[in-house]
């Protein structure tokens, strides 16, 4: 992994680590603070041990996120993140899960796009697992999850 | 031998059908690459609310012990280990499903796992109640230390490098900062109004272990398993028994080993299996064998693997120390049940405890029996692209985090300490330490608060913490777990450098 990857992952912990024992140090009631603070100080020291080691160059540990990887993985933490944070709630569990699967599918598929055959039997999977996760979730375990259209 | 009484308990219709369901699902997880033992069960978790804590304990503990003995099946047939547990099966179980034995290693595999388990769950019977008692004579500073040490030891012993791990580990007692303190009722990190009550432990395992695998999966792109399915012809499991009767030494040592590491906090199977086939192999006759598809190598990484189980249990049921992720976990079932391991456990809730333990024996034994059935069905599951996989996992961490109260703030707070362990990962952290902090962060707060009013009130902090034999015990421990692994990273980080300039 090239250095610059490790200085900016260590350098996030680290800028996280110092946030933690400042707010611990200047927060009040103190008392209230008083284990935070104990974990905030081994926290910075560490994060900053491991920052410093990633700006000297000596990060060995972590093989770091490819080009190939990061453009791999980026259409599906883009979906993750639509139906997590925006899908779930706005459309229903049920419809965004129907909708976010399907697309899931169709990116990661290795099942070549051309063939009709391909896409049929990507829309049964989702209806199959859907219909599975509506008996499980909403008929053996009743939980009752937002649904907002259709179901 | 209180747990005798109990016996019964397991065969109860409702608790003898999850037993059987868990049993047969985590042989086909297990067998499953890239869904672990310790993922297998966060996912099971929000399954356990409507059941009793027995029932629900029994449903994890089954998955548990059978998740870890189904990744043999891949291991074997498609020279994919279901779990960092069975790489040590592949080495041995592959090449003998090449050699047209796949049926006799999957025999032998699950007889030797029963075995294994069999034993390792026995020396859980008989050690458990030992130590509980023991665990009574603990005072708040020793319970500060033991929980510190469970963090320390996983942080020092699961990572790639110490620091990391131990950092890890003080990330995981942050985020079980975050919330409302309970003493002073003040707000603590309180970041976005999702975290007011604090992150939920169950939305967290979840995600710390589901969401960096569904991001893998998403990492290798548009690609097939790549794996094909070795047929496997029949074999009398007669014989196989027969012929795991004649290698008594891979089975011991594959035990022993394993039985001994399990009881170590943050080992782990992988290592149980590799060192049980490496022990084995050294003390074989037939050394040259081993690789090239002897019995002794499946024998013994499968005994040892199983083996495991029960003994990692030890130190969460007696002094509420995961010795493992995956024990980590099954806390996790445990304390949403409002039910605290230790003496408490055993005293107030011997029911919930001896039938969750008998039931671990029964499913030894169920495994043995449905595994080899399972088995061919387990393999092809195993070759569901990953692109399904990645979706359904997804969706059940979703569905899972929000069952919990459902409250879109965990499905929020799952998610975001899902993506952040993945690029965490990616740069040399572990998941196993941020989860044992996380979980274990309230004990230790919580003894450190009321330990440091008994000695405000008595010896002074520094006496009441440093000193007394036991804690000094208990902190010799944490600095020789941390002094071990950073001299073991550093002779590893020389023999490295040594074969790089050799090269």
């Amino acid at each position: 992994m090239n250095r610059s990857q490790h200085i900016l992952g260590s350098g996030l912990v680290f800028a996280v680590g110092i946030s933690v024992a400042w707010i611990s140090y200047t927060q009040q009631p103190s008392e209230a603070f008083l284990f935070p603070r104990l974990i905030a100080s081994v926290f910075a020291v560490l994060a900053g041990w491991t920052f410093g080691k990633a700006v000297m160059g000596f990060s060995k540990v972590g093989s770091g996120v490819s080009r190939t990887m990061f453009l791999n993985m980026v259409p599906g933490l883009a979906v993750m993140l639509a139906y997590v944070f925006w899908a779930a709630k706005a459309l229903g569990f049920y419809t965004a899960t129907a909708i976010g699967f399907f697309i899931l599918l169709s990116l990661y598929d290795p099942a070549p796009h051309s063939e009709g055959k391909s896409w049929v039997r990507r829309a049964l999977i989702t209806a199959v697992f859907v219909a599975v996760m509506y008996g499980l979730f909403a008929k053996l375990l009743s939980v009752y999850t937002p649904r907002e259209i259709l179901f | 031998m209180e747990f005798i009484f109990y016996f019964g308990d397991v065969f109860s219709p409702l608790s003898f059908l999850l037993l059987l369901g868990g049993t047969i699902g985590g042989l086909i997880l297990g067998a499953t690459p890239g869904l672990s033992p310790t993922m297998a069960v966060a996912l099971l978790i929000p399954f356990t609310f409507h059941l009793e804590a027995v029932q629900g304990l029994i449903l994890l503990g089954a998955a548990y012990t059978s998740t870890v003995a189904g990744g043999a099946v891949s291991a074997i047939l498609l020279k994919i280990p279901g779990a960092p547990a069975n790489i040590a099966t592949t080495l041995d179980g592959h090449k003998m499903a090449k050699q047209g034995q796949g049926a006799k290693a999957l025999q032998l595999s699950f007889l030797a796992s029963a075995a294994g388990g069999i034993f390792g769950v026995l020396l859980l019977i008989f050690l458990t109640p030992l130590l509980a008692e023991w665990a009574l004579a603990f005072g708040p500073s020793h319970l500060f230390w033991l929980a510190i040490l469970g963090v320390t030891v996983i942080g020092s012993l699961d990572s790639a490098s110490v620091v990391k791990g131990l950092l890890s580990g003080c990330i995981g007692l942050w985020l079980a900062t975050i919330g409302f303190d309970d003493i002073m009722g003040a707000q603590r990190f309180i970041f976005h109004p999702s975290l007011g009550g604090g992150i939920n432990i169950i939305a967290a395992l979840i995600g710390l272990f589901a969401i960096p695998q569904v991001l893998t999966m998403f990492a290798k792109g548009r690609r097939t398993s790549g794996a094909e399915v070795i047929e496997v012809q029949k074999h009398s499991v007669l014989d196989a028994t027969r012929e795991l009767l004649r290698r008594p030494r891979a089975l011991g040592i594959g035990t022993i080993t394993g039985s001994i590491i399990g009881l170590i906090p943050g080992v782990g199977g992988q290592i149980a299996g590799l060192v049980a086939y490496d022990q084995t192999k050294k003390f074989s006759s037939e050394k040259e064998k081993f690789g090239q598809g002897h019995s002794e190598g499946v024998i013994a990484a499968e005994a040892a693997n199983n083996a495991m189980v029960g003994p990692s249990l030890v130190p969460l049921l007696t002094l509420s120390i995961p010795g493992s992720p995956t024990a980590a976990v099954l806390l996790g079932g445990l304390l949403i049940h409002g039910i605290f391991p230790g003496s408490d456990l055993f005293d107030n809730h011997p029911d919930v405890a001896w039938t969750f333990i008998n039931s671990m024996l029964v499913g030894q034994v169920l495994m043995c029996l449905f595994g080899l059935y399972v088995a061919g069905l387990a393999a092809r599951v195993a070759q569901v692209p990953q692109s399904v996989m990645a979706a359904i996992v997804l969706a059940l961490s979703v569905f899972g985090a929000y069952s919990v109260q459902s409250s879109m703030g965990d499905v929020y707070v799952m998610a975001c300490l899902g993506i952040g362990m993945y690029f965490l990962e990616r740069f040399g952290f572990s998941a196993a330490p941020l989860v044992l902090g996380l979980i274990l962060g309230p004990i230790a707060e919580a003894n450190f608060i009321q330990g440091g009013m008994i000695a405000d009130a008595t010896v002074g902090k520094s006496a009441y913490f440093l000193t007394g034999g036991l804690n000094i015990f208990l902190i010799a421990v944490v600095v020789a777990s941390i002094a071990y692994s950073a001299w073991m990273e550093l002779r590893s980080r020389r023999y490295t450098t040594k074969e790089e300039a050799q090269a």
